[in-house]
C-alpha cells in the first residue's frame, strides 16, 4: 500500500512549505537573532576609489556616548590575522599563477575602491555605533583612481596592488590558436563584433548582515550570517582570517533573503564581528544599509569582448575566436577568477558543433567593489556573445537567424557530445526546445504583428536565443584541476526518527529556491513520507555534517543526488531489518515508497515498523545491525549538468521616446526532470527578470574617479513587475544521464537565456535602422539616440 | 537619523511660531524629508509636524477655482470628485506621481514646497496659473519657484493651500526616469481665462515655462501647433539616464501628448 499520495512526489506542484512561514513574518534572518549584552558595528568606509591612509584617529569616536570599542585595520593587523582568501586559481598563459595580491579585512595601508572598509565603531546601538564611525577621523592622500578597466590597462595608469604589473591580474587562454587561425584562413565569411556585458548590482531583497558570538565558557564562537554557503564561510574564515579550527566555530546562515552568487563570498565584516565579539566578549551585529550594499557586495559581470565567428558558404561555423577584458574589481573576492574563464570560456561552443576555439581573457585590477559570480556567473557572458554573433552572422550571410541555428545545432545522435572547449554535454535536444518554443511564441505570425505595431506607430521585434549551459557544479576532482581551492561535491543525512518522521541534513542551502519543499518529495517519493512529515534542515555547521552550498544552480543535481545515495543507504538497512522481521532472506525484500514486501507474498511492514524496530531493537538482528535508522552520504558527481532551450522576446518601441516595451516572453527549457513544476517555473521566471533587467534596464556606473553613479536605487533601474511582459515557462525534459535524478538545474537558466533574446527583439525592430552593436543596458536614451542617427555613439 | 526634537501643533500659528527656530522643519508626509534624515543627509532641531493641522486639510470649490489644503495627500486629489470634475489634468496628475504608497502618504504641500525638479505638482501649478497661500501670503506660481529645490517661501512660511483656477481645458504628460520614475521630462499644459500656459518638469534643473510653446498653442491649439517648436537643450539636465538632448527632444513629445490628452 502505497502511504504517500502520489501528488506529494517527484513531478507534483506542493505549494512551497517555506512560503506558509515567510508569508505570515515568521521567517528569522540574520538580522532577527538579538543577543543578550549584544553590541552594534559600523563600518567606517573610504569615500575614495584610490588613497592612502596616512592615519585613522579614532581618539574622539572612542569617547562618544555608548561607544564600547573603534577597531582599525592596524589593530587587526596587530592580531596577525590572515587576509580575505581567494578560492580559485587562474594560471597565465606560460603557466605563472595569477597576480593575487593580499585583501585585507580592513585597509591599513591603502583604500582601493569606494566602500573599502577602513575601521568599525562598536557601540550600544547602531545609531551611537554610525555616530561614533562618523568621528573617525582618516587621514587620506588620494590617489588617482583606475575605475575602469581602460584606464587601469594604459600605459602609466595607478598603481593599484603594488607589484601587480599594468592591473593585470592574469592573461589566460584556451583553445587550439593554431588550428583556429586555419579554420580562419579557408572560412567564406567571417563575422566580428564588439561587445560589452554590463556591469550588475546583485540588490537582494534582504541585505547582508552578520552578527558574531564568542562563548567564554566553551571558547566557541558562533557566526549568523547571510550566506549561500555556511560550511565554506566557516572553512575560509576560520582557516585563512581569523584562525579558528572548525572544532570551535559554528556558522549559521538562517532565513537568507536571496543571494544569486552574492552572498556565497566570505566578506570581511563577517570577519570583523567574529573578532571584535572573541575580543569584546560580546556579540556583534552588523547589518548593511542599502546604500552599503551597492559599494561593498559583489558585483557582477563586466566583461568587453571582441567575438569573430568564421563560417564556409553554407553557414556551417568552422571556429571561432574571442578575446574578453574581465573587471576583477579591486580585489579578487572569493570565486572570481574561475568566473570569467572556467564558467564563460568553455561555454562558448554553445548548441553549436563549432570544431574549434579559441579564448583569450584578461582579467584586470580597476578601483571599483570586486566582481564575482552572479546568477549564470560567466555563462550569460558567453551566452550574450554567442547568441547576438549568431544573429549578426545570420544578417551578414543572408541565412534566417532560425535556419542559421540549425544548421550548426548539435544533434540529438551526438551525444555525449565533446566541444573543443573542455566540457562534455551528455544530453539535450536543442531543436525540440527550438520548435516548441517557435510555435508558443507563434515566431511564423510575427509578420503580421509587426506590420499591426507599425500602423499604431510602434516599432516591433522578436528575438531569440538557443542557449546552453554548465551547471550542478561539481566534479572534484575536474574543479580541483582546473584551480578551485575545494571540492564540490555535496553531503546529505536522512534521519528516520523512530516514529516514522524524517529530519533531512542538507549541505545545500535555500536562500529562496523552496528547497525545503522539492527535497522533501524527493523523500516523499522515495521513501514514502509525506511532504509534511519531513524537515529540511540546512544552513548549520553545527546541525549539518558538511556542505559546499547553493550556487551554480547545484543543489538538486549534486545535494539531491546526495540525498538519494543516503536513501539507498537507508532503504538496504531497513531490507535487512525487514528480513529479520518477517523471516525472509534480505535478497527476496522489495521496497517501494513505505512499504517492505516479501516478494511474491503478502508479507510487507511500513517503514514506521522498520524505524521502531531499530530505535527499539528487542526483535532485531543485533549481531549484525547497529541500532538507529540514519544515513549519510557524500556525492560527488561524475560531470557538469547542461540545461539548454530556447528564449523568445517580443518587445516593442516608441520611436518618440526610445522606450523599450516587453510584449511578450517565451521560455522553453530543459532542466532536465522536473521535481516541482510550479517552482521550476518561479525559478525561471525570477531569472527571466533579472535577464530583462540586465537587457534593458540595469547597470552599474562609476565615474572616472572612481565614484558610484549607480549608487541607489533612484539611479540603479531594478525591474519592477511593470516592466515584465507575461511569461510563458514551459519545459522539454532529455534526463541528465550521470545522477541519480536525471535533474539539470533551473536556477540560472532564465538569466542566462534571456538577454540575449531580448536584445536581439531590439535590434530586430530598429532593422530599419542599420543596427549592428547594441550595448545593454537598451535605455530610452540609447534607443533614442539610435533612432535619430546617433547611430554610432550609442553603438560605442 | 540624528536625534531631534518632534513637535506636532494644532494650528498654523503654533507651526509657524515652532518653526521660527532656523535649523527646525515641517514635515507632512515625510516621503522626501525621512529618507534624507535616514540617510543623515539633514540635521534638524526638531520636526515639526503638520498633520494635526486641521485648517491644512480638504479640497473645496471656491468661485471659479479648487482650493486644495497643503496637507492632502495625493491620492486623495486623485479620487476627488470634485477635482476630476473640475480640472481632470490635476486629478491624473496627482494619480500618477510614484506609486501606491506615495500617494497614499505624500502631500500637495510638501511637494510644492520641496520643489523637486523631477517632481510632477510643481508643473500643475505653474501650468494652471495657481495661487499659494501661505502663513502669511499669496503668492502667484510665476513667483514661487525659484530654482533647485528653492521657493519663495521664507524658512518659517508654510505652504496652506495651493487655489488652482479652472482652466478650459488643460493636460499632463510625462517620461518617467526608469529608476526612481520621477519625471524625466513632463509637460502640462491648460488653457486658462489668462492665456495659454505650458509648463515644463524634470527636463530642466526647475520647472519653467516654454513661452515658444504657449505662443503657437495660443495661435492654433493643436498637437500639430506644438509638434514644430523645439525646445532648446542648453540649461536642460543631463546624467545618466538621459542627456540634455534627449531631455529637450522629450519636451516636444510630452508636449504633443499633453495637448492630445487635454483634447
Ligand atoms: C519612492 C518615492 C517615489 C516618489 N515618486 C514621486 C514622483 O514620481 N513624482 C513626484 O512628484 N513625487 C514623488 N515622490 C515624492 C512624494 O510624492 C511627495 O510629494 C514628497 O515626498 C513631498 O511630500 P511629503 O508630504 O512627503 O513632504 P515631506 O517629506 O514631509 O516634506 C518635504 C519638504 O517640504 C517641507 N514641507 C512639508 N510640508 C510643508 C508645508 N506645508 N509648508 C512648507 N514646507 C513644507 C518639509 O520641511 C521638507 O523640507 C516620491 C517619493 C518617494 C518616497
Amino acid at each position: 500500500m502505497n502511504v504517500v499520495a502520489p501528488f506529494e512526489g517527484i513531478g507534483a506542484s506542493v505549494r512551497r512549505k517555506e512560503d506558509f512561514r515567510f508569508l505570515q513574518g515568521r521567517g528569522a534572518y540574520t538580522d532577527d537573532f538579538n543577543r543578550q549584552g549584544q553590541l552594534h558595528a559600523w563600518i567606517v568606509r573610504s569615500p575614495h576609489a584610490h588613497a592612502r591612509i596616512r592615519g585613522v584617529d579614532t581618539a574622539a569616536a572612542a569617547k562618544m556616548p555608548g561607544v564600547v570599542a573603534v577597531f582599525t585595520g592596524a589593530d587587526m593587523a596587530k592580531d596577525a590575522l590572515g587576509g580575505l582568501p581567494c578560492g580559485w586559481q587562474i594560471h597565465n598563459k606560460d603557466g605563472s599563477p595569477m597576480a593575487e595580491p593580499p585583501h585585507p579585512v580592513m585597509a591599513a595601508e591603502k583604500v582601493r575602491h569606494v566602500g573599502d572598509p577602513v575601521a568599525v565603531a562598536i557601540a550600544a546601538t547602531r545609531e551611537q555605533a554610525r555616530d561614533a564611525a562618523e568621528a573617525v577621523i582618516v587621514d587620506y592622500e588620494v590617489l588617482p583612481a583606475a575605475a575602469t578597466m581602460e584606464a587601469a590597462l594604459k600605459p602609466g595608469a595607478p598603481v593599484i596592488h603594488d607589484g601587480v604589473a599594468n592591473n593585470l591580474c592574469y592573461d589566460w587562454h584556451i583553445g587550439d590558436k593554431a588550428v583556429l587561425d586555419q579554420a580562419f584562413a579557408g572560412a567564406a565569411k567571417v563575422v566580428s563584433l564588439d561587445l560589452v556585458n554590463n556591469r550588475l548590482i546583485p540588490n537582494a531583497m534582504e541585505p547582508r548582515a552578520a552578527l558574531g558570538e564568542f562563548d567564554r565558557t566553551t571558547g566557541e564562537y558562533t557566526l549568523h550570517t547571510t550566506s549561500q554557503n555556511p560550511h565554506v564561510i566557516r572553512l575560509l574564515m576560520g582557516a585563512n582570517v581569523l584562525h579558528i579550527p572548525e572544532s570551535k566555530l559554528r556558522v549559521v546562515a538562517p532565513d537568507v533573503g536571496g543571494g544569486f552568487g552574492s552572498k556565497i563570498y566570505h566578506y570581511a565584516e563577517e570577519a570583523i564581528v567574529t573578532w571584535s565579539a572573541g575580543k569584546l566578549a560580546r556579540p556583534v551585529k552588523w547589518t548593511a544599509d542599502r546604500t552599503e550594499s551597492f559599494m561593498s557586495d559583489a558585483h557582477g559581470r563586466d566583461h568587453v569582448s571582441k567575438a569573430e565567428l568564421a563560417l564556409d558558404a553554407n553557414g556551417k561555423i568552422l571556429g571561432l575566436r574571442v578575446h574578453t577584458y574581465a573587471n576583477m574589481g579591486a580585489y579578487l573576492s572569493t570565486f572570481a577568477p574561475c568566473v570569467p574563464t572556467y564558467l564563460y570560456a568553455t561555454l562558448l561552443a554553445g548548441t553549436y558543433t563549432t570544431p574549434v576555439i579559441y579564448c583569450e581573457v584578461k582579467a584586470v585590477f580597476t578601483n571599483t567593489v570586486p566582481v564575482d559570480a552572479y546568477r549564470g556567473a560567466g555563462r550569460p557572458e558567453a551566452t550574450f556573445l554567442l547568441e547576438r554573433l549568431m544573429d549578426v552572422a545570420a544578417k551578414e550571410t543572408g541565412i534566417d537567424r532560425i535556419e542559421l541555428r540549425r544548421r550548426n545545432f548539435i544533434q540529438p545522435d551526438q551525444f555525449p557530445y565533446q566541444t573543443p572547449v573542455a566540457l562534455q554535454y551528455d544530453s539535450g535536444n536543442y531543436q525540440a526546445t527550438l520548435d516548441q518554443a517557435l510555435a508558443a511564441a507563434d515566431w511564423a505570425g510575427f509578420e503580421a504583428r509587426r506590420a499591426e505595431a507599425a500602423r499604431q506607430g510602434k516599432l516591433r521585434g522578436i528575438g531569440c536565443s538557443t542557449y546552453l549551459e554548465a551547471c550542478g557544479i561539481a566534479p572534484s576532482a575536474v574543479v580541483g584541476s582546473l584551480g578551485a581551492r575545494a571540492g564540490l561535491y555535496e553531503v546529505g543525512t536522512i534521519r528516520v526518527h523512530p516514529t516514522g518522521s524524517v529530519t533531512v541534513l542538507t549541505g545545500a542551502h535555500s536562500h529562496g529556491q523552496g528547497h525545503e519543499t522539492t527535497f522533501a518529495q524527493l523523500v516523499a517519493d522515495k521513501l514514502g513520507v509525506p511532504v509534511s512529515q519531513v524537515d529540511i534542515v540546512h544552513g548549520d555547521t553545527a546541525k549539518v555534517p558538511f556542505g559546499m552550498g547553493t550556487y551554480g544552480s547545484r543543489s538538486l543535481a549534486v545535494g539531491g543526488s546526495a540525498m538519494m545515495k543516503a536513501m539507498d543507504k537507508i532503504i538496504a538497512k531497513g531490507k535487512r531489518i525487514a528480513a529479520h522481521l518477517m523471516e525472509a532472506s534480505v535478497d527476496d525484500i522489495e521496497f517501494d515508497r513505505g512499504t517492505f514486501r516479501v516478494a511474491g507474498t503478502d508479507k510487507t511492514k511500513a517503514l514506521v515498523d522498520i524505524s521502531v524496530a531499530a530505535y527499539v531493537p528487542h526483535n532485531y538482528p543485533i549481531d549484525e545491525l547497529e541500532p538507529g535508522l540514519e544515513e549519510t552520504a557524500f556525492y560527488d558527481p561524475k560531470n557538469f549538468t547542461y540545461p539548454g532551450g530556447c528564449h523568445i522576446a517580443e518587445v516593442e518601441i516608441d520611436p518618440d521616446t526610445g522606450k523599450v516595451s516587453m510584449v511578450n516572453f517565451t521560455a522553453v527549457d530543459d532542466v532536465g526532470r522536473v521535481i516541482n513544476p510550479m517552482i521550476v517555473e518561479g525559478q525561471v521566471q525570477g531569472g527571466i527578470a533579472q535577464g530583462i533587467g540586465q537587457a534593458l534596464l540595469e547597470t552599474c556606473i562609476y565615474d572616472a574617479d572612481g565614484q558610484l553613479l549607480s549608487g541607489s536605487m533612484m539611479d540603479y533601474t531594478m525591474p519592477r513587475a511593470d516592466d515584465l511582459p507575461p511569461v510563458g515557462v514551459a519545459t522539454h525534459t532529455t534526463l541528465c544521464t550521470h545522477n541519480p535524478l536525471g535533474v539539470k538545474g533551473c536556477g540560472e537558466v532564465g538569466a542566462i537565456g534571456s538577454p540575449p533574446a531580448v536584445i536581439n527583439a531590439v535590434v530586430d525592430a530598429l532593422r530599419d535602422y542599420g543596427v549592428r552593436t547594441l550595448d545593454m543596458p537598451a535605455t530610452p536614451a540609447k534607443i533614442w539616440q539610435i533612432i535619430n542617427g546617433g547611430r554610432r555613439q550609442a553603438a560605442e | 537619523m540624528y536625534d531631534f526634537a518632534y513637535h506636532k501643533p494644532a494650528t498654523v500659528a503654533d507651526a509657524v511660531k515652532l518653526l521660527a527656530d532656523p535649523d527646525a522643519k515641517a514635515i507632512s508626509g515625510g516621503h522626501t524629508l525621512l529618507p534624507a534624515l535616514k540617510h543623515r543627509l539633514n540635521k534638524p532641531s526638531a520636526l515639526v509636524d503638520l498633520s494635526g493641522i486641521a485648517e491644512l486639510k480638504g479640497i473645496r470649490k471656491v468661485g471659479n477655482a479648487i482650493v486644495i489644503g497643503a496637507l492632502t495627500r495625493h491620492v486623495e486629489v486623485a479620487t476627488s470628485a470634485e477635482v476630476k470634475a473640475a480640472i481632470p489634468a490635476l486629478a491624473y496628475m496627482a494619480d500618477h506621481i510614484g506609486d501606491v504608497q506615495v500617494r497614499n502618504r505624500g502631500t500637495m504641500g510638501g511637494s510644492v514646497s520641496n520643489n523637486d525638479p523631477a517632481a510632477d505638482y510643481p508643473a500643475a501649478v505653474l501650468g494652471l496659473g495657481a495661487t499659494i497661500h501661505t502663513s502669511s501670503r499669496k503668492i502667484a506660481a510665476d513667483d514661487f519657484f525659484l530654482g533647485m529645490f528653492t521657493t519663495a517661501l521664507e524658512p518659517s512660511e508654510i505652504l496652506t493651500a495651493i487655489e488652482f483656477p479652472i482652466p478650459e481645458k488643460a493636460g499632463y504628460a510625462k517620461m518617467k526616469n526608469p529608476a526612481s520614475r520621477y519625471v524625466m521630462a513632463g509637460v502640462f499644459v491648460a488653457k486658462t481665462a489668462g492665456g495659454v500656459r505650458v509648463a515644463v518638469n524634470g527636463a530642466g534643473p526647475c520647472v519653467f515655462r516654454q513661452a515658444d510653446m504657449e505662443a503657437a498653442l495660443a495661435a492654433n491649439w493643436s498637437v500639430d501647433a506644438v509638434a514644430g517648436v523645439k525646445q532648446a537643450a542648453d540649461d536642460l539636465n543631463s546624467d545618466i539616464h538621459g542627456s540634455a538632448e534627449y531631455r529637450a527632444h522629450l519636451v516636444t513629445v510630452m508636449a504633443k501628448r499633453a495637448v492630445a490628452a487635454a483634447g
